[in-house]
């Protein structure tokens, strides 16, 4: 190991630097691009959602190697376990887990476009940091230290809650919004509460997991009397 | 003395105010005596005010009155002003006198008309149109007069304005007009540009530095103006219809005063003429042409008052020939000769109008002499003046301007002299017809003997073009019984008028000392034709001519009208519809314009106009149809567009930053 | 020494890259809202590094901020998702062209 740095290291500078910081770059660059590969390749959307999570997970080890400890938490804490959680029980209740077909494409040069633009883009930004030196700005002229007294988590407290308060509401407001519209834009037009299916009934699996019946009306919802509801009314009804 | 000439403007002015405001309060004949009245008053200002000229020396004999400053601006300085020189008072005082005549006639010629007031209106604000005409100080004035009259002759020939016929004629004689008024205003456009002045004598005092180009470009507009004014070829195809007036009308407007504006005007300009021999001589050309065109379509008409109407023309080209050849003097005296027996003849056919019953067609009339022995015999005596009989003055105004005419070209000569042998024929063919002969009327009147139990005064239906017909709207209704002679207020103008016309001769006789009107006028209008320099042989050689043409005239007519009256060959179509001037025209205008504006209406308004107005409609469309196929409506697309605006925002960026 | 915070920048454009891509390729709409992630990840990668390499806390508040928002966004998504699904659920981004021109 200890002969290994000096060859590595006359290879490229970057090569010299310890070896954790390499290995675990490394590493979580591997998790992160994978995941990413797979949320975009992933023709099942379950599978996707979880190469998302791969890529979180990647994401907050590269924080912690930053220094962002608390980032780094809240990132697994509300990305991964919320957000994520979030998405898969939206594609369980919609059941919008059938195979995307990857093959067809119906809109023309969408694809080639795409991946054509998306290298170019790259490139443009790879070569742009490197004419601008990677950073702009000097070192700590705005604002605070990333490190000071209390560490990572009191820096980020007293930049939020001096500097940034205002924005701080505000955004626990959007929170608050953010929640009032998924209750109203989740609600259907009229609806009772969904009985669940008779116990010993089959579901019919052509039918979606909700009553969503594409031909139901809002009056036959209503029309229906209270035993009659379920799937057994639905199916009633067509 | 001189002082009573705003007098002279002023009262026909106050006439048509009062009139116009007052004049329902009047009643009916005082209207026309109030008229009357105004313009005799007029008449002897003007006495008044030509003694007083003539008490000064004979070149102190032009005299500005300026009234009020009209037009201070920069340069331009026009005033409200009279000239009095021999000229303007020459020419006041027969008019002013020939309408206190046909005033007086009108009040009896009108009666019973509705519109009897109003006509004394018209007939007054006329007077007072053409006395300005004639005695302002400078052109843009001048043109005042020039379009009042204009504006009057078209209100009353449309004074019987519910026939369509006399509402169309009124159009015709305004809009033709109107086309010789616009060489008038180019023609002041030039003066002023190149004199720096409007009034006359500053305008001939600064004539040294005109061109001869611009003086013969000047001369060939006011021309134009004179030609439209004056019915010459071209613009003479108003004058023919402008008959639909009433008879009156016609005697003072169209006989002698409007029509003689052109001549004054080119007589007044003389300076600028004398400056431009060509423009002389296409004056004379043109004068001569129209003499001998009007001539012989007279020759076709069966109208009484077309005959006169195209003798007028014919009798104003003579006057334009007189100026062309420089021989201002023997225009004017033609001029106020041929006012004399003009006006004469129209108060008489207006008399035999009204006898007849509204009829206007010669071949119903005859052997009228022995009813109407005022007018007939006034009338013979205008016809001889007109053909050139002597001691008559229209032999002596005649044969001024032939004299002078051969003075310059002996071709103008001839073609005048045979205009001389057509005048003869007509007026005489005109005189059979109506007054000696079988009486064609007969079967139609009753009461008379030899008459069937018809209704009397039955109307010809009017017909279009060069035909005569009667004028069904002139008052007086029918009357049986014999054809009578009017009251006495209408057979008095014409018992002057004929002595004027026998005396007339006296203010201009070529004869050494007695040529008072040339005399009267050199200060302002010498000419070269001053016969007094050619050969007395020569003289009486071309006299004599002339005069065995009258003669010869006068005999043809008689004979061949006497016997027959049905000549189809000497009334070929040709004439009788003034070589199709009028349907050629009308053709070219309407057809020609027609075709134009049926190109224009088609092409550029529908085709250009409509199709870039519509066409950006379309175009806005179309973009819009192309623009659109990017709403494709796909998410993703949208998407795309996003990301290639970031790859160039980026690629933007390295470019700037390297 | 540690890494130069190049290396976490290229990555995150990387990944901001797989990303964009990914949205302009998937029409399943919630594999499409998990690209936007992605692409959310990404930047707040660079901010991160950012904050790090120029010794700045208002890089991290940023990207707590952008936590938050993002929170906020996704649910709001999915709610208009399960509005619009509902009664499609075999429907893909593509299907949802009614506002074609």
């Amino acid at each position: 190991m200890a002969l290994l740095l000096p060859v590595l290291s006359s290879l490229h500078p970057v090569l010299a630097v310890p070896t954790i910081d390499r290995l675990v770059f490394a590493v979580c660059a591997v998790i992160v691009l994978s995941g990413a590969l797979g949320v975009v390749l992933s023709s099942n959307p379950v599978y996707a959602a979880l190469s998302l999570v791969l890529t979180l997970f990647g994401v907050a080890v590269l924080f912690v190697e930053e220094d962002a400890q608390f980032l780094a938490a809240v990132q697994v804490v509300v990305y991964a376990g919320a957000i994520v959680v979030l998405f898969l029980f939206v594609i369980m209740l919609l059941g919008v887990d059938r195979q995307e077909s990857l093959r067809s494409e119906r809109l023309p040069a969408q694809r080639p476009l795409a991946l054509l633009l998306g290298l170019a883009a790259l490139g443009e930004l790879l070569a742009l940091s490197r004419l601008t030196h990677w950073s702009t700005g000097p070192k700590g002229a705005s604002g605070a230290p990333a490190t000071g007294g209390g560490g990572n988590t009191a820096a980020l407290a007293r930049s939020i809650f001096t500097t940034y308060l205002l924005p701080f509401e505000l955004t626990s407001l959007l929170l608050i919004i953010a929640v009032l519209a998924a209750v109203v834009l989740a609600r259907r037009p009229g609806q009772h509460p969904i009985a669940p299916p008779a116990l010993g009934e089959s579901e019919d699996p052509s039918l979606p997991m909700i009553g969503a019946d594409p031909n139901e009306d809002v009056e036959g919802v209503r029309n229906v009397d209270a035993g009659s509801l379920g799937f057994g009314g639905a199916r009633s009804q067509q | 003395m001189i002082h009573a000439a705003p007098v002279i403007i002023l009262l026909p002015l106050v006439g048509f105010l009062v009139l116009t405001f007052g004049g329902r309060r009047l009643g009916d004949p005082s209207a026309g005596w109030l008229g009357t009245l105004a313009v005799t008053g007029s008449f002897v200002a003007s006495i008044v005010t030509f003694l007083g000229l003539r008490s000064l020396a004979p070149h102190a004999r032009s005299v500005v009155q300026t009234y009020y400053s009209w037009v201070p601006v920069g340069g331009l300085k026009v005033n409200i002003s009279a000239l009095l020189d021999p000229l303007s008072l020459a020419m006041v005082l027969f008019v002013t006198g020939v309408s206190s005549l046909i005033h007086l006639y009108s009040i009896s010629y009108m009666k019973g008309d509705p519109q009897f007031r109003k006509f004394f209106v018209y007939l007054n604000l006329f007077v007072f149109s053409m006395i300005v005409l004639v005695m302002a100080g400078n052109f843009l004035f001048t043109f005042v007069g020039w379009e009042g009259v204009g504006t009057c002759s078209y209100l009353l020939v449309g004074f019987w304005f519910d026939r369509e016929t006399a509402a169309t004629a009124a159009k015709k004689a305004f809009v033709v007009n109107r086309i010789g008024d616009f060489g008038f205003l180019l023609a002041m456009f030039l003066i002023f540009a190149h004199t720096g002045s409007l009034d006359y004598h500053g305008v001939f005092a600064h004539l040294g530095s005109v061109s001869r180009g611009t003086a013969t470009a000047i001369a060939l507009l006011l021309l134009f103006g004179a030609v439209g004014k004056s019915a010459q070829l071209p613009l003479y195809v108003w004058l023919p219809d402008a008959m639909e007036g009433p008879t009156p009308v016609s005697a003072l407007i169209h006989a002698a005063t409007m029509v003689t504006a052109g001549v004054y005007l080119m007589v007044r300009v003389n300076p600028i003429l004398a400056l431009s021999p060509n423009s002389l001589t296409v004056i004379a050309i043109l004068g001569v042409a129209t003499a001998f065109y009007a001539a012989t379509v007279a020759c076709a008409q069966n109208d009484i008052k077309r005959v006169l109407a195209y003798s007028t023309m014919s009798q104003l080209g003579y006057m334009f020939l007189g100026v062309g050849s420089a021989a201002y003097g023997a225009a004017i005296f033609h001029m106020i000769s041929h006012a004399f027996f003009k006006a004469l003849l129209f108060l008489a056919a207006g008399s035999v109008i009204h006898a007849m019953n509204d009829e206007q067609n010669m071949k119903k009339m005859g052997g009228l002499r022995k009813y109407l022995p005022i007018t007939s015999t006034t009338f013979f005596i205008a016809w001889l003046s007109i053909s050139g009989v002597p001691p008559f003055n229209g032999f002596w105004s005649k044969d001024d301007i032939l004299g002078a005419a051969y003075h310059k070209s002996p071709v103008l000569y001839v073609v005048g002299a045979a205009t001389v042998l057509l005048t003869a024929y007509y007026m005489t063919r005109q005189v059979v017809l109506v007054f000696t002969g079988q009486a064609r009327w007969v079967e139609n009147r009753p009461g008379v003997e030899g008459a069937h139990a018809a209704s009397g005064g039955h109307a010809a239906p009017v017909a279009s073009g060069g035909h005569g017909g009667s004028a069904a709207g002139e008052p007086g209704g029918g009357h049986a019984g014999p054809p009578h002679e009017g009251p006495w207020i209408m057979t008095l103008p014409l018992i002057v008028l004929a002595g004027a016309s026998v005396l007339g001769g006296l203010i201009d006789l070529p004869f050494g000392k007695v040529k008072f009107l040339d005399t009267w006028l050199s200060p302002v209008a010498s000419g070269a034709g001053d016969l007094a320099t050619e050969s007395a042989s020569l003289r009486i050689a071309l006299l004599l001519v002339t005069l065995a043409l009258a003669g010869a005239g006068i005999l043809i007519g008689s004979r061949l009208w006497g016997v027959r009256i049905d000549r189809p060959a000497l009334e070929p179509e040709l004439l009788k519809r003034s070589y199709y001037a009028d349907d050629i025209s009308s053709a070219v205008l309407t057809g020609g314009g027609g075709m134009v504006s049926r190109a224009l209406s088609v092409v550029v308004d529908n085709g250009i106009i409509d199709g870039a107005v519509n066409g950006v409609g379309h175009l806005a469309r179309a973009g819009g149809g192309v623009v659109r196929r990017a709403q494709t409506g796909y998410v993703r697309n949208y998407a795309l567009g996003i990301a290639v605006g970031t790859v160039l925002i980026l690629g933007f960026m390295l470019v700037r930053a390297s | 020494m540690t890494l130069s915070g190049n290396w976490y920048l290229a990555l995150a454009a990387v990944l901001f890259s797989i990303g964009a891509v990914g949205l302009l390729i998937r029409r399943n709409v919630l594999v499409m809202f998990m690209c936007v992630e992605l692409m959310l990840n990404a930047v707040n990668l660079t901010f991160v590094t950012f904050s790090k390499m120029l010794d700045d806390i208002n890089g991290q508040s940023l990207v707590f901020f952008v936590l938050v928002v993002a929170a906020a966004e996704v649910v709001v998504g999915l709610g208009i998702i399960v509005s619009i699904f509902r009664r499609r659920p075999n429907a893909t981004a593509d299907d949802l062209n009614m506002l074609k021109g």
